[in-house]
């Protein structure tokens, strides 16, 4: 289970719309919690993908180092990435699999239709080692804004 | 020196995101964390002993790959973070412009 509060999963919807028609992506930051992962922020990342950009996305790993850097700060890590689909199901393509190595973490997808952010899914990616991966279904428990943590 | 473990590796190195790793060189430092937890390697090295083309090492703000790769010196107070690639995207597009 991926839970989040209102604020944030709205930030990274809403980010998919700015970003139209080109794909968006971030990172989750907050803590594990059981099985699942707890999202305290969401921060945005840049796109390197400017060749592709309606259909791919990648972070820059020296951005990644950077948020990993703040997040210890934070006292939070890493629990997971977001991405938005423009036009495209909420669903994880064979490319978002192959180029997923975050195991124990959270995929967000966003489909954006005609700018308009449309379902939300998340998938967490399972395994025991990278050449036995997989996504599966998980689901979004959305907290209220005034929510404690 | 501190090299910074990634949420997903942390599993295989007593859960720890900081693990203290000795070496004069980017490589020793490695050799030095997979030697303390063994089960790092195969999630870090292909079978021929290669770091995984997905693993970035990071010399403080620096990628590896453009420095001296696993022979890079290393100081003290460096940090070495790992850090996976994130990437994706859909292929509806793909399709649409196949069929087209």
């Amino acid at each position: 289970m991926l839970t989040i509060r209102q604020a944030e999963l709205d930030s990274l919807r809403r980010h998919g719309e700015e970003t139209y028609p080109h794909e968006c992506c971030g990172v989750m930051l907050g803590r594990m919690e059981g099985d699942g992962r707890v999202v305290e922020a969401v921060v945005r990342a840049g796109n390197t993908r400017v060749d592709s950009p309606q259909n791919r996305y990648n972070i820059d790993p020296r951005e990644l180092v950077r948020i990993q850097r703040q997040s210890r700060e934070r006292g939070l890590d890493i629990v997971g990435f977001y991405h938005s689909h423009p036009d495209c199901a909420a669903q994880w393509s064979q490319t978002d699999l192959a180029e997923a190595h975050w195991i124990g973490c959270s995929y967000v997808i966003t489909r954006v239709d005609q700018g308009r952010a449309a379902v939300t899914n998340s998938f967490a990616l399972e395994g025991p080692s990278e050449e036995d991966k997989r996504f599966a279904d998980e689901q979004i428990q959305v907290l209220a804004a005034e929510a404690a943590d | 020196m501190k090299i910074l473990i990634p949420t997903p590796l942390r599993q295989y190195a007593a859960k720890k995101d900081t693990v203290d790793a000795p070496g004069k060189t980017v490589g020793e430092a490695l050799s030095s964390l997979t030697s303390q937890y063994s089960d790092l390697r195969r999630h870090l090295y292909t079978d021929d002993g290669k770091l995984r083309a997905f693993v970035n090492v990071y010399l403080n703000d620096e990628d590896i790959r453009y420095l001296q790769k696993e022979n890079t010196p290393v100081q003290d107070g460096d940090t070495l973070s790992i850090v996976p690639s994130i990437a994706g995207g859909c292929c509806c597009c793909q399709f649409l412009a196949v069929g087209s």
